[in-house]
């Protein structure tokens, strides 16, 4: 008798707990879809190097966030952007913390970025059908690189100034285009007030929607075409790799049985 | 080959592309180093490019063409009345699109112009009165700063280095005015040698321009080694020209400083030099020579 209403207890709860859950699944489908998201299958012999391509990510994710935190303070103006990344260094409280993690996090998402490159080309995971993805990770590297290049003005002390400008006019050497990129990054015939606003913008809106927007992409591929296994595992071989199955989503490593294959 | 099957259509391991990177290679050392070996590279990555492009398309271009020959039927012939004709939803689906596509160019149109032609469009700067011209004593060099566009303020703060050469005929007075915006990248170049203690401020009616006498033997540029003798000739290091000049006017008796010019070279001194001018170019920008078609338009700083 106990036993049996503690059950009728806990299946209350946990309908209680669901409620919510199911409410926003039934109108939305979105649990459903963050569950298919989160476990889907991968091979077996996944490794912690397969886990480069998430710590990029999370890297992103915290330039993203300290990013605009930096700029509820940081002021755009040459004659007041050095004084206001002083502040936030020396008066905000934990204003250096969170500018050191913007400072030092822009190298480390620029070195994962390589790092889980190497991984993706030293196991071969870029070839069919993925060459797609690998095209887009490149145009992610490319980027992230324009990133660091435009953020780099925006402390606007001397080794800001000075490396922005051997920057635009080495883009300024570029062969028929060159001149007029050099003019259009620094909105005029020299580097002037209007520069730093260009680059402001560049590095707060234009560069990181495109990023977003292909890291979307990126993780949608992963997902559509699944995780390669490494190139020592036995269980793949070459053999039955993929499968085209009869929703048009290629096969994991462990195919769907062959009685479900596509004609 | 099936074209449908489930193997993906990977062509057979080349050395093909191997050949061409060299090439590719080759091109870019040549850049630097040496036209011919440029040459050399291209010829070996169009070879390779070639062989490789043959190689990787053989299996399409030899595919035979299917004919259906169990059917042996000839091509049905098309009647007239199966043409296809426009028909209401074609026209409206059409036009649609093509209203639709209007409606965008009217609304981006103006909004790609004001984010790209403002960089471009009026960037002439005005003549900046440097002050007395007794502030520049013959054979001396003055480095002058200035606000090279004073509705900017101290961002537009800029440095010529000012001689008065004395006077070249009678009454026709000589200056070398020489930017020192370097021209392999733009950083700024340095007079080797001594620097006088005190500072001369003139007020103009374009801002403050301070006047500092210094006494170099050459120019130097700090960030990647630019050298360049008194007359603005590159003597070492990476620079791709002489540094550029300003024209001068004389109003009264000030020193006006008109428009940048660029030079390839100079030969002689002061005011004997024979100068090589050019139109403003950027920093590390060929302006005569081979390179110098690289470089066919440039958007001009210049009032034409």
């Amino acid at each position: 008798m106990a036993i049996a209403t503690r059950k009728k207890k806990q299946g209350r709860l946990v309908q209680l707990v669901n409620m919510p859950l199911d409410w926003l699944e039934e109108r939305s489908g979105l649990v459903g879809g963050v569950k298919y998201f989160l476990f889907r299958r991968v091979p077996r012999d996944t490794s912690w190097w397969h886990t480069l391509g998430s710590a990029t990510l999370t890297a992103f994710l915290v330039q993203a966030g300290t990013g605009v935190i930096l700029a509820f303070y940081y002021k755009p103006h040459p004659d007041t952007a050095y004084e206001s990344i002083q502040r936030i260094t020396n008066d905000i409280t934990l204003g250096w913390l969170v500018r050191g993690m913007h400072k030092w996090g822009a190298s480390v998402f620029i070195i994962l970025m390589f790092l889980h490159m190497a991984r993706v080309f030293l196991f071969g995971a870029y070839k069919y059908p993925r060459e797609l993805n690998w095209i887009v990770g490149v145009l992610l590297l490319v980027l992230g690189m324009l990133e660091g290049f435009a953020g780099y003005l925006l402390p606007w002390d001397q080794t800001a100034y000075w490396a922005s400008v051997v920057g635009i006019n080495l883009n300024g050497t570029g062969p028929f285009v060159g001149p007029f990129l050099a003019w259009f990054l620094q909105g005029g015939a020299e580097i002037g007030a209007n520069t730093l606003t260009i680059f402001y913008a560049l590095h707060m809106l234009l560069i990181p929607g495109a990023i977003i927007g292909l890291i979307l992409l990126h993780l949608y591929l992963v997902v559509r075409l699944g995780v390669s296994s490494p190139p020592w595992s036995d269980e793949a071989a070459g053999r039955d790799r993929y499968v085209v199955t009869t929703n048009g989503r290629a096969g994991l490593v462990n195919p769907a049985p062959r009685s479900g294959r596509a004609k | 080959m099936d074209p449908h099957g489930e193997r993906p259509h990977v062509p057979g391991p080349s050395l093909w592309p191997i050949g061409f990177a060299v090439g590719i290679a080759c091109v870019l050392v040549g850049l630097v180093v040496s036209w011919p070996a440029a040459a050399v590279g291209a010829a070996i990555a169009l070879i390779f490019g070639f062989l490789w492009i043959r190689d990787v398309t053989g299996d399409y271009r030899s595919e035979p063409r299917v004919v259906d020959a169990e059917d042996g039927a000839a091509p049905p012939v098309v009647e007239e009345a199966e043409l296809p004709g426009y028909s209401r939803s074609k026209f409206l689906e059409l036009s649609t699109l093509g209203l639709g596509g209007v409606i965008t160019a009217i609304v981006t149109v103006p909004i790609l112009g004001f984010a790209v032609l403002p960089a471009f469009v009026d960037q002439e700067l005005d003549d900046l009165d440097l002050g007395p011209l007794d502030n520049f004593p013959e054979g001396k060099w003055i480095e002058t700063t200035y606000l090279s566009n004073p509705r900017e303020g101290e961002v537009s703060r800029r440095t010529a280095y000012i001689r008065n050469n004395g006077e070249l005929s009678a009454g026709v007075p000589s200056f070398t005015i020489i930017s020192n915006r370097c021209v392999h990248l733009g950083c700024p170049v340095q007079a080797s040698g001594p620097r006088a203690e005190e500072e001369k401020k003139v007020e103009t009616k374009v801002g403050e321009v301070t006047l500092t006498e210094v006494t170099p033997a050459a120019f130097s540029c700090p960030c990647h080694g630019g050298a360049y003798d008194l007359e603005g000739n590159r003597t070492a290091g990476p620079p791709v020209r002489s540094l550029d000049r300003y024209q001068f006017k004389i109003e009264g008796d000030r020193l006006v400083l008109a428009q940048v010019y660029s030079v390839a070279n100079v030969e002689g001194e002061a005011a004997q030099a024979r100068i090589k001018t050019y139109d403003h170019a950027g920093p590390g920008i060929h302006i005569d020579g081979l390179e110098s078609w690289l470089y066919p338009i440039q958007p001009s700083q210049v009032a034409s």
